[in-house]
């Protein structure tokens, strides 16, 4: 009973919030296309015979830029910077006295949105192809159906990552500076740029105790069929996963406490 | 007998309140050392309010009133003392107590922005656990009693300012609260949507006996619809019982209009020495005593030969605007 209660509520909130999206398509194709970091890196890496350094052929390197992007489409979050603005506008308060935890708001404006993007994403990839016939590939449905878990555990991870920088509104208006200091380990130590495979001994020897690689390196490296650690890499992003949520609820606590509902 | 649905006792909020200079060395100041200082918005307040009243919260701006209402619907953490509503401490945000409240605060929506109303009115019934059957007879039932019809699906954004207000008050109580918080729901609406948004609360009241908090700046949400009143100054009630008591107590007199059928007739009523409000050429306008009325209009109609006389209260929003400004009345 309360499960189905539940269901109804996401799926509502996923319905609306898909119709909402729909209103700003344009908007969505445009950010689709913004996130052709792995593109360039792609380019950059191939016309300097970068990836003979690390053993990856140029079809397999081009297969794993392609993958990244997927990957960084469907596990992108910005709920610090909705979540930020709400405080500050006093939209939040209207949320708060309803029975149900704001962020789950947030968790289905961010998948809706993700629904939106795919048909985007789906398109410049069949144009990555058009340009790079060499690099078609068709993962199996196993490699498909463990990676699409592995980018939503990604997902989820940096979901609950921007929700406790999010929740540190209650203590600071501009709590999206402490996001943007996390964006420079996200983008350069989470795969974005360069496989982890490409980083110097000493970094690899500490970046996996961190959760940055799981975030696209993992899922692109899987999705793409370079040679992974499977049970071992979705076992890390649960843990990852199990150790934040408790945080953000104790941080969630403390901080409504601490809500002034200014603007409101 | 009645019982008490919401019971505060000794209640306060304290914020901390940062400040800067002006200028650029006021900014440069402000980022190394920021001068922070405590504020007691509300100083140790108690009142009891019964179900089904419905009571107006009357202060000046920053007094403290919508502090109280929010925290009475569970937003703001009370600083000292303590509140009960429903049975519930309010902050604790307990499922059974946010499905028994809605606070509606003019001119802050909940609704989505670029959708048409009726899709935040859904996503609202499934958040408070309505079933679609259900749902649908609650929209229908109150958008007739708010009167709105076509405007259930066209995007929020383009609907009037009242139009948008009817279905914010649709989606707050889609869910049929019995307790309601009403932060200025009025403002900004014409003279004809704030009519009907007092005559809707007032149905709703009479209907399912709810029991409604509400502050406004408009004195006719307060006088047509608050039996009671409870006047915050600083933070503080200064004032808390029936309006009817508290206006009559200060304003111990009534204004006498009275017609003449010539100019020195208004000249000589002058000279007889009562308290002249304001004068035209054939009327004039006195203030009397509300104990001395009878020997007031005696004097009147045996020494002039008037044309027309009317006895009036002075009006109520000059009435209370002094109130929002006094500390003590002397109740």
């Amino acid at each position: 009973m309360v499960s189905k209660l539940i269901n109804n509520k996401i799926f509502t909130l996923l319905k609306v919030q898909y119709s909402n999206m729909l209103e700003y398509r344009i908007e969505i194709a445009l950010w689709a296309i913004s996130g052709v970091i792995p593109f360039f890196m792609l380019n950059i890496w191939t016309n300097n015979n970068l990836n003979e350094s690390i053993n990856i052929s140029d079809i397999m390197l081009s297969r794993y830029f392609l993958c990244a992007f997927f990957v960084r489409q469907f596990s992108v979050v910005w709920v610090v910077f909705s979540f930020e603005e709400d405080s500050l506008m006093g939209k939040v308060s209207p949320y708060l006295i309803q029975p149900l935890n704001p962020f789950i708001r947030y968790f289905a404006q961010h998948l809706a949105e993700q629904i939106t993007r795919l048909p985007f994403a789906l398109i410049i990839a069949f144009f990555f192809f058009v340009f790079n016939p060499e690099s078609l590939w068709i993962p199996n449905l196993g490699i498909l159906f463990l990676s699409t878990i592995s980018t939503f555990l990604s997902f989820l991870i940096q979901f609950l990552i921007q929700s406790i920088v999010a929740c540190l509104c209650f203590w600071t208006e501009k709590a999206s500076s402490i996001e943007r200091l996390l964006f420079i380990p996200t983008l350069f130590l989470s795969g974005l740029l360069a496989p982890v495979a490409s980083f110097p001994e000493y970094v690899k020897s500490w970046i996996y105790f961190t959760p940055f690689p799981y975030l696209i390196d993992f899922p692109a490296n899987l999705l793409s069929g370079n040679k992974t650690n499977i049970i071992g890499g979705l076992s890390i992003q649960i843990i990852w996963i199990l150790l934040l949520f408790p945080v953000f609820r104790k941080i969630w606590s403390a901080g409504t406490k601490k809500y002034t509902a200014m603007g409101s | 007998m009645v019982q008490n649905i919401i019971e505060v006792r000794n209640l306060s909020k304290t914020f901390d309140i940062s400040s800067k200079k002006p200028g650029l060395k006021g900014t440069i100041q402000h980022f190394f050392k920021r001068e922070t200082k405590s504020s007691k918005v509300i100083k140790d307040i108690s009142f009891e309010i019964k179900e089904g009243e419905i009571v107006g919260f009357l202060g000046a701006n920053g007094a403290g009133k919508t502090t109280i209402l929010k925290m009475l619907c569970g937003l703001l953490y009370p600083s000292e003392g303590s509140i009960l509503v429903a049975g519930n401490l309010p902050f604790r945000r307990k499922d059974n107590f946010l499905k028994n409240i809605t606070l509606i605060m003019g001119q802050k929506q909940q609704l989505i922005w670029d959708l048409p109303p009726i899709e935040s009115f859904y996503l609202n019934a499934s958040i408070y656990d309505l079933d679609k059957f259900e749902a649908k007879k609650r929209i229908e039932k109150l958008s007739d009693m708010l009167e709105i019809d076509n405007e259930l699906y066209i995007p929020v954004r383009k609907l009037s300012l009242g139009q948008r207000m009817k279905s914010e008050l649709l989606a707050a109580l889609i869910h049929e609260p019995n307790i309601l918080f009403l932060d200025e729901p009025t403002l900004g609406l014409d003279i004809n949507a704030q009519r009907n948004l007092r005559k809707f609360l007032q149905r709703y009241n009479n209907e399912t006996n709810a029991t409604i908090c509400l502050t406004s700046h408009y004195m006719k949400d307060i006088t047509s619809l608050c039996k009671r009143v409870i006047c915050i100054h600083n933070g503080s009630i200064s004032y808390d019982g029936k309006l009817d008591q508290l206006l009559k107590k200060l304003s111990p007199v009534k204004e006498i209009l009275i017609v003449c059928h010539s100019e020195n007739d208004v000249i000589q009523i002058e000279k007889t020495g009562f308290s002249v409000k304001n004068k035209t050429k054939n009327e004039i306008t006195i203030i009397v005593k509300n104990d001395s009325i009878t020997s007031s209009l005696k004097t009147i109609l045996n020494n002039f030969d008037i044309e027309d006389l009317f006895i009036n209260e002075p009006p109520v929003d000059e009435i209370i605007g002094n109130i929002l400004v006094k500390k003590d009345y002397g109740i």
